[in-house]
């Protein structure tokens, strides 16, 4: 009885107890949320373009990171390594394409994924030889200072992360569904041989997606690498991007930023509230429950395309 | 020439039902394993157990347990790590409160509690598909984890949290612990690996195998010639993770001697899942050529550069190893989709033909 009352009934009175806490704990976790948003951004991104779960979406985000910081090191002004680690990101996608996507057109789908934990590992040991494999401290400039509103705690740097999330959102969104080429991405995605037969160039949609993708990770990296600064863990966000994508649907671009902000807050208030009756810890695998008691209500996410099955 | 099976006629059904039907493939399998067991012992040293054959065997049995699932179901899984450990500590923790109990059925038992534990994680396979079921497999892998890490009953109250293989004997020989030879353990990670592969092979042949191939081909046409899919999913689930589970009280007590919850991490699940891409989905030597390639591939990269000559400081060697790794693995991808057991094939049917094509 006692236990039961520990886990369902104690919690909810600590939040109506002090609703002002449970309102910056909701916002931590919304903050929170918004990274995890951008990083699943660039896992749908290629799996709505190419139909390729991609996994080194992680080892982009440090690779990004790494790059940004490595030029910065070295003396280069922000604004100029920032442009260098764009082109840097664009020139990783022309060579994943050359190299990697090209040879395995109209394979199936576990192929392409087992050949991006293959990329992961390659960019893993290239970053680090490039760059190093210590913690590096990323500043580029954007005010990091905490001020208070109505009483509640607020950072200006994760303002700025969610304003700039909100506005990678909004442009994807409108580039997917508005332009040409976000057509085009959509039919490759759909089958790569018939995106092929009806004249889709598949190896420049291939390298525009990639390329974007490529982008969307220097952002994530750049958000997390300012928090916790550039180190291998960073390719580790990837996995708690992964419920983000379940929750909120391997297609959905809005899909992502909503599975994301849900995932942050939940696991802030898990484990905040329940967390200390279990022991702590439980970020690990917390979200993946979550979004587990999601699918088992919808087997696509809450706005991944139906799943039409046809015998 | 010598591998043709022109003349080879089936008189019984048992005959044409063997598993190995033609004369040179039972000949071959036959002459691996007894090379395996009377030879092997004899002509390799410990390094070659403890490096290589015993790490070899447990994959392979793992690798054995995962293509079940998913290369015969058609099931993608990311937790084999999750049920390894779940062996890995179920037998731990029977050996330590059964003393006297048989260590061998241990590892049986270890594997049936993996087995419950697969049905579990299994279930949302029912409703959810493909990818969105391999990231929720990921939940079985962090959660089993972190169980064993944050409730102390599972590695018996330890401080450091390591679990450690105590000595058991079977008819007077040290089969486990530290002071057992390498070469018993190996002998014993053989026998459990010979057993269980041909107990695979005649499953996948069988009626659940055929069932498990139809699930994977297309489920909704496999529920309509009248395929039941939850019991068959869950049954692929099952005998995958005794597999795993068996794997890890073998990879607990027979390799590593003694471990704590990292042993099992995600790396894991990827290597086997590796292995069983590369040696090839859906077949059971696969599996094996699998495993032999993802065991030996580290060992060759540390070993190969400073036998060439070669000498560079260690972080960047091992730099340079995960490179290679990653690029072998794209390679292989894209020259071979279907994995080793596919060149194996090829080159049986070449052979068929050798040395006269036409």
């Amino acid at each position: 009885m006692e236990a039961l009352q520990a886990v369902f009934v104690l919690p909810f009175l600590d939040m109506a107890g002090e609703p002002l806490f449970f309102l910056e704990v909701i916002i931590g976790g919304l903050l929170t949320g918004v990274n995890y948003s951008l990083v699943a951004l660039g896992f749908v991104l290629i799996f709505k373009a190419s139909g390729v779960f991609n996994f080194s979406q992680g080892i982009m985000v440090l690779f990004a990171a790494l790059t940004l910081v490595g030029l910065m090191e070295r003396g280069v002004p922000v604004w100029l390594a920032l442009v260098l680690t764009v082109l840097a990101m664009i020139a990783l996608a022309f060579i994943v394409e050359r190299f990697m996507l090209r040879f395995l057109v109209n394979q199936d789908e576990i192929i392409l994924f087992m050949a991006t934990i293959g990329l992961a590992f390659l960019l893993e040991g290239v970053g680090e030889i490039a760059w190093g494999a210590d913690v590096k401290e990323l500043d580029i400039g954007i005010p990091d200072k905490s001020f208070e509103v109505g009483g509640i705690l607020l950072n200006e740097f994760d303002l700025f992360a969610a304003a700039t999330g909100t506005v990678l959102v909004v442009g994807l969104a409108v580039f997917f569904h508005k332009t040409p080429i976000g057509r085009a991405l959509r039919a490759v995605a759909d089958d790569h041989q018939a995106a092929l037969s009806v004249g889709i160039p598949l190896k420049t949609i291939w390298v525009v997606v990639w390329s974007v993708a490529g982008i969307v990770a220097l952002a994530a990296g750049i958000s997390w690498g300012a928090k916790s600064g550039v180190q291998f863990s960073l390719s580790l966000i990837a996995l708690k991007a992964l419920p983000v994508l379940l929750i909120g649907g391997f297609t959905s671009v809005p899909g992502a930023i909503i599975g994301g902000l849900i995932i942050g807050v939940g696991e802030k208030i898990a484990e905040i509230y329940w967390g200390p009756l279990v022991g702590g810890a439980i970020e690990n695998w917390f979200a993946y429950m979550l979004a587990l008691a999601f699918l088992l209500f919808r087997p696509q996410g809450l706005f991944g395309e139906r799943i039409i099955e046809r015998v | 020439m010598f591998y043709r099976e022109a003349g080879q006629f089936k008189t019984t059904y048992a005959g044409d039902q063997a598993v190995f039907p033609i004369l040179q493939d039972r000949a071959f399998v036959i002459a691996v394993i007894l090379f395996a067991f009377l030879v092997v012992p004899f002509i390799a040293d410990d390094y070659w157990f403890q490096a290589i054959l015993i790490p070899f065997l447990v994959f392979s049995m793992a690798a054995i347990g995962l293509n079940l699932l998913t290369g015969y179901a058609g099931q993608l899984s990311l937790g084999t790590g999750g049920f390894m450990a779940v062996g890995g500590y179920m037998a731990y923790k029977m050996t330590t409160a059964f003393p006297d109990l048989n260590i061998l059925i241990i590892f049986i038992l270890a594997g049936l509690i993996a087995a419950v534990v697969g049905i579990l994680f299994g279930i949302p396979s029912l409703r959810i598909k493909g990818f969105y079921l391999a990231v929720t497999t990921l939940a079985a892998q962090f959660f089993i984890l972190w169980l064993f890490n944050k409730v102390p009953w599972f590695y018996n109250y330890f401080s450091s949290g390591v679990i450690a293989a105590p000595p058991r004997s079977v008819a007077g020989i040290l089969v486990v612990g530290p002071a057992s030879t390498p070469m018993v353990r190996y002998l014993v990670a053989l026998s459990f690996v010979v057993v269980f592969t041909l107990a695979a092979k005649n499953l996948v042949r069988g009626r659940i195998g055929r069932s498990w191939m139809a699930i994977r081909d297309m489920d909704i046409a496999a529920e309509i010639i009248g395929i039941r899919p939850f019991q068959v999913k869950l049954l692929a689930f099952a005998i995958s993770s005794f597999y795993c589970g068996v794997a890890g009280a073998m990879f607990l007590f027979l390799y590593l001697g003694s471990a704590e919850t990292e042993a099992f991490n995600i790396n894991v699940s990827f290597d086997v899942l590796f292995m069983i891409i590369i040696g090839g989905l859906g077949s059971i030597l696969g599996s094996f050529l699998g495993a032999a390639f993802i065991t030996l591939l580290p060992i060759l990269l540390t070993n190969l550069p400073p036998h060439l000559g070669f000498s560079m400081p260690i972080d960047l060697q091992s730099h340079i190893e995960v490179i290679t790794f990653g690029a072998l693995i794209i390679f292989f991808l894209i020259v071979e989709p279907h994995g080793l057991a596919r060149l194996w094939q090829i080159g049986k049917e070449k052979l068929r033909l050798w040395p006269f094509p036409y």
